[in-house]
């Protein structure tokens, strides 16, 4: 599988390790968070058949972490975006 | 074997007498020749990283294209220049190396230069540095990693694995020379994966 890094190109899924759900980006305001919040963030996790975001780190690269959407069904990959501008354009890491 | 540490009596105590080592345990750094491609252990290579603080990334970048005396290294590139030379590593963070000789405070002078617009950490105890280098080059680096190798020109710099190991290969000027860096406490696995690849491609 290839995973086009949207500074280095095409490079081999071998290089990256797998980080979990995209969703984790998200995480809880810990000043009003309630504590089934953090349940929900910590544990809770929905399992696609279809486009799911996915976290992505490029440890033989650059140390980049990517969200990658990618088909749970077929593989395919739609779109590879750095982690820090898809939780920047979200309002994190002011 | 003869003990590299030895205590010698000075005064009323005993100091150590160290010797300076390379990467690969020698006195002298080691060279390998194959069939015309010559792999050789460099050992004069200062090395500080260079990491941009948030929101002094352009201040940062400015410091380091006025070091460099050109623009600072884009994605996958690096700038070859004397003394000070560097490469991208990631976002906003390069690698500078100059020659120890000259430079063994390397990341002293940079965070003088840098101040606060940018993290430096010293590099140079962290990495093996080799020098591979003949016309046959390519066929060797194309049995050691997944690099594109002959796509790669003179002023490209990327990160892959030889050997399980995370190295950097930069090409150099002339086009015939990569420079292998990896990690310096596996510095032996890594000339062993190099010689081994020559040994068999050559």
């Amino acid at each position: 599988m290839i995973i086009n890094h949207p500074l280095l190109g095409p490079r081999d899924s071998a290089e990256f390790v797998y980080m979990g759900d995209a969703s984790l980006i998200d995480r809880p305001d810990p000043d009003t968070a309630a504590p089934e919040d953090w349940h929900a963030y910590a544990y809770l996790r929905e399992n696609v058949a279809g486009d799911m975001q996915e976290l992505w780190f490029h440890e033989g690269g650059d140390r980049s972490w990517l969200v990658v959407t990618r088909n749970t069904l077929t593989h395919e990959i739609s779109s590879v975006a750095l982690a820090r501008d898809v939780a920047r354009a979200k309002g994190r890491s002011k | 074997m003869s003990p590299r540490i030895l205590l010698i009596p000075k005064g009323n105590v005993s100091v150590h007498d160290l010797k300076p080592i390379t990467a690969l345990g020698g006195t002298t750094a080691q060279v390998d020749v194959v069939a015309g491609v010559t792999l050789r252990e460099n050992p004069g290579l200062a090395l500080a990283s260079v990491a941009a603080r948030i929101g002094h990334e352009d201040a940062c970048s400015a410091h380091l294209a006025d070091l460099l005396e050109g623009a600072a290294p884009a994605a996958g590139k690096c700038r070859l220049h004397d003394p000070e030379a560097a490469f991208w590593m990631g976002p906003h963070q390069w690698m500078v190396g100059a020659p120890f000789e000259t430079h063994e405070d390397l990341a002293a002078q940079l965070k003088a230069r840098f101040g606060n617009t940018a993290s430096i950490t010293e590099q140079t105890d962290a990495w093996a540095c080799f020098d591979l280098r003949g016309d046959r080059m390519e066929a060797v680096m194309e049995l050691c990693c997944n690099v594109n190798i002959r796509a790669m020109q003179t002023g490209d710099a990327t990160r892959t694995s030889i050997h399980h190991l995370g190295c950097f290969v930069l090409r150099r000027d002339p086009a015939n020379w990569v420079r292998i860096l990896g990690p310096r406490a596996s510095a032996g696995s890594l000339h062993h994966a190099l010689l081994t690849a020559m040994k068999s491609a050559l």
